[in-house]
């Protein structure tokens, strides 16, 4: 083969292949345009009043207008028209005044933030984040801000360090990062180097429960946080990602149930905090979110959405294991319920 | 960090094919800068999937990404072990190029695959495909350069590969988000792109690089293209672990050792100062960005004042990173600073580290030779993250980096004193003892 040959090769595989990735794009660039420019899946209504009344606050992953917004509906009617906010969030926590919302700020090279914002959109306070948006939650007073992200900025950087979760006050103060908190282990401080946290929910605006991981051994805890004195305390084995429910008296959570790795399966399960008795629910899907209750007897949990990447189902589930899966609100994820 | 490890540099003595020998060999081989294409085009190819890989698991599969963090760390391992493997098979069967070619067609193959993965556990499946390739191909791979490079300008030659190497690097994670920026949820468009320039890096390497052979020829055809070599033999491990190799992988993995990784730097920055922790997700940008300014003046400062010492030396590099990491300054100076430095760091060790085991094996056994310095510095910088994240936890970040700073300022004498006797030789041991051999350069 001469060098000619050779060369005519190269440049043809190459032009056949930009070409084809080109076609590929422009064909993606249009169905996207198309989505955006078409009425949404799902009714929407003016956003004046969204924040009044009983809500659910969440993220709009309805494709059409409006896709990826934060938005409301009334409590009584979550199938109900959409009131659609100008707020972009990956993840959404609300209460009566305020809403936290994490997001992946695109350009040519994304980064990521965590914002408070009162409910008319002014923006209180805003942190950037190390990496991609995982769970926030804020204290019922609006005064605490916890937020997760994973430190992957870039896949390169992941070894070792996995998530970082830290606590804020409303007025811009930080309680910094959770891995820098005493640790306490069964009684007896611990600093076990592996150690990772992620999951809090609030028990009021001086103490939380949240998720302590051993990346090693892949063992996880619920820990108990006290602000004051910048303490994590385990409490339980073998509990991830807890969810405290309205009355205090459960706590909804991932219970790992097969594989291990990236393949993990979790099950959503509540332990009674009084009794340490766990009922693991009837749901044989993996179940990869923060649980929110919807009131004591029922919690809610996004799902991605079968053959529709990037749209999401919330679906309910009966705490005490008594009931099937439905449906709760289509096209929607991280669900936060807001009772004035 | 990203930063490859494996590398291999290749003295060009018989098997050089288009390199002259001697004052006349100036310009880098045109094997050297198609390979750099080959490498430019892959990590176009696998540093846009890596890039927005945490995205797409979080957003569109609906994941946590944390047990894939893990996975990496794994695969790294894996990546290691493989190494050694391709680069006993490319000297086992003198068929460097189609050793390395088979590490570029499979991550081709997992890019394929890409498009129709849909679960967690096929993406697990490719990712894993894609550094088992990449294992299999580095060294092999840095031996084709040693190949088709002239012994004086070895360092450079392996500087031209590695800057082409990280700028694809660069690019990759460029083009990649600026698909996103055109089309958010361009996620499969992606997969697309990163599959094309794996085809087309698998393409110039089979069809443009000349298939060299590393080992002694009974014809002393100059220009490489005889196939007449000597008969296969075994392989004699004592040949890679004996003599001055020795020297070298005993000195890379103690100086392995106290390097700890890119992302604890990062961290120490992170937590003390708001610019960086502003800029935290850019920061394996900067630091990539110098290497790949720099990595060719370094190579070349290793042809002049030899390999050993540039290698030994870059780790002073690496110790002003510690210390200024440690040390109370939370301003931007002192994070730029930072990143300049482990780029110099990285272009003063990755291919000139290859470039020294090449010139102290033999060609019967420098891809195996190249792999064991890689496996080493692979192996033992993964142990230091390892123990430095166990430190980290007991005396907290600063205070750490100032012990494993400390160390390194007694490793970087030992170093030098293990590699004395090969500290600023810049030509192949083995033609050094060649009488006829000796117009220029060997160890002052």
């Amino acid at each position: 083969v001469t060098d000619h040959v050779k060369w005519l090769i190269v440049i043809g595989v190459s032009v056949v292949a930009l070409a084809a990735t080109a076609l590929v794009g422009l064909v993606a660039w249009q169905q996207y345009q198309a989505r955006q420019s078409t009425a949404s899946a799902a009714a929407i209504i003016s956003a004046d009043d969204w924040a009044v009344g009983a809500r659910i606050v969440f993220r709009n992953t309805a494709p059409g207008e409006g896709y990826g917004r934060v938005a409301s509906v009334p409590l009584d009617d979550p199938a109900g028209a959409r009131a659609v906010t100008e707020v972009a969030c990956d993840r959404v926590d609300a209460t009566t005044d305020e809403f936290s919302c994490l997001r992946t700020e695109r350009s040519i090279v994304p980064t990521y933030s965590a914002t408070l914002y009162a409910n008319d959109g002014v923006a209180l306070q805003t942190w950037p984040l190390p990496g991609i948006p995982s769970r926030t939650r804020l204290s019922d007073d609006g005064t605490r801000i916890a937020t997760t992200s994973f430190v992957t900025g870039h896949s390169y950087a992941a070894i070792g360090f996995s998530t970082e979760t830290v606590i804020n006050a409303d007025d811009g103060e930080s309680f910094g990062n959770l891995e820098n908190w005493a640790f306490v282990v069964e009684g007896a401080e611990s600093a076990p180097a592996d150690r990772n946290f992620w999951g809090v929910t609030f028990i009021d605006d001086a103490a939380f429960y949240a998720t302590a991981g051993l990346a090693t051994t892949g063992g996880t805890y619920l820990v108990k946080g006290d602000i004051a004195s910048l303490t994590l305390s385990t409490v339980a084995e073998d509990v991830e990602c807890p969810s405290l429910s309205p009355d205090g008296s459960r706590i909804a959570f991932k219970s790992k149930t097969g594989g291990t790795g990236p393949i993990t399966h979790w099950t959503p399960a509540v332990m009674d905090l009084g009794t340490g008795e766990i009922v693991p629910l009837p749901e044989s899907r993996n179940v990869d979110d923060q649980i929110e209750w919807l009131d004591d007897d029922t919690i809610l949990y996004g799902m991605p959405r079968a053959g529709q990447e990037g749209d999401y189902d919330v679906w309910m589930l009966s705490a005490d294991g008594t009931a099937q899966p439905e449906i709760f609100m289509e096209h929607a994820w991280s669900p936060s319920v807001v009772r004035p | 960090l990203y930063i490859s490890l494996s590398n291999t540099p290749e003295r060009g003595d018989g098997s050089a094919p288009s390199v002259p020998r001697g004052r006349a060999a100036r310009t880098v081989s045109s094997t050297v800068i198609s390979l750099g294409i080959v490498s430019l085009l892959t990590d176009v190819s696998s540093e846009s999937v890596a890039a927005i890989l945490p995205l797409y698991i979080t957003g569109v599969l609906g994941l946590s990404t944390i047990a894939f963090g893990f996975l990496d760390g794994l695969n790294q391992g894996v990546s290691a072990l493989v190494r050694i493997g391709g680069g006993y098979m490319s000297d086992r069967y003198d068929q460097p190029k189609w050793v390395a070619f088979t590490g570029y067609a499979l991550a081709a193959v997992a890019r394929a695959g890409l498009l129709f993965a849909s679960g967690a556990a096929a993406l697990t499946a490719v990712i894993t495909a894609d550094r088992i390739g990449k294992g299999i191909r580095t060294a092999p791979r840095d031996a084709l350069i040693c190949a088709a490079s002239a012994p004086e300008i070895l360092g450079r030659s392996f500087g031209v590969h590695r800057t082409l190497d990280n700028l694809g690097a660069a690019v990759g994670p460029l083009l990649a988000f600026f698909i996103l920026l055109l089309i958010p949820d361009g996620f499969h468009t992606v997969f697309v792109a990163s599959l094309a320039f794996a085809v087309i890096g698998v393409v110039v390497l089979g069809v443009l690089v000349p298939n060299l052979r590393t080992r002694t020829r009974t014809n002393t055809d100059p220009t490489g293209a005889a196939d007449s070599v000597q008969p296969k033999r075994r392989l004699h491990w004592a040949a890679v672990t004996a003599g001055p190799m020795r020297r070298v992988l005993a000195a890379a993995g103690i100086l392995g050792l106290l390097t700890v990784g890119d992302g604890f730097v990062y961290l120490v920055l992170q937590a003390r100062s708001d610019f960086a922790a502003l800029w935290f997700p850019l920061m394996y940008v900067g630091t990539n960005v110098a290497f790949l300014a720099l990595a060719i003046p370094l190579g070349r400062l290793s042809d002049r004042i030899g390999r050993a010492r540039v290698y030994v030396f870059g780790h002073v590099s690496l110790l002003a990173v510690y210390l200024v990491a440690a040390m109370p300054i939370a301003d931007v100076a002192a994070t730029v600073v930072c990143l300049v430095l482990l780029g110099a760091f990285y272009a003063s060790t990755d291919g000139v580290l290859a470039a020294l085991a090449s010139q102290l094996t033999s060609r019967e056994t420098r891809g195996t030779g190249i792999a064991a310095a890689q496996t080493v510095v692979a192996l033992t910088r993964f142990g230091a993250a390892a123990g430095f994240g166990l430190l980290w936890f007991a005396v907290g970040p600063e205070t750490s980096m100032y012990i494993v700073a400390g160390l390194l300022v007694v490793a970087i004498p030992l170093a030098t004193a293990i590699l004395w006797p090969c500290l600023s030789v810049t030509r192949p041991l083995d033609e050094a003892a060649h009488p006829d051999d000796d117009e220029e350069g060997s160890g002052s």
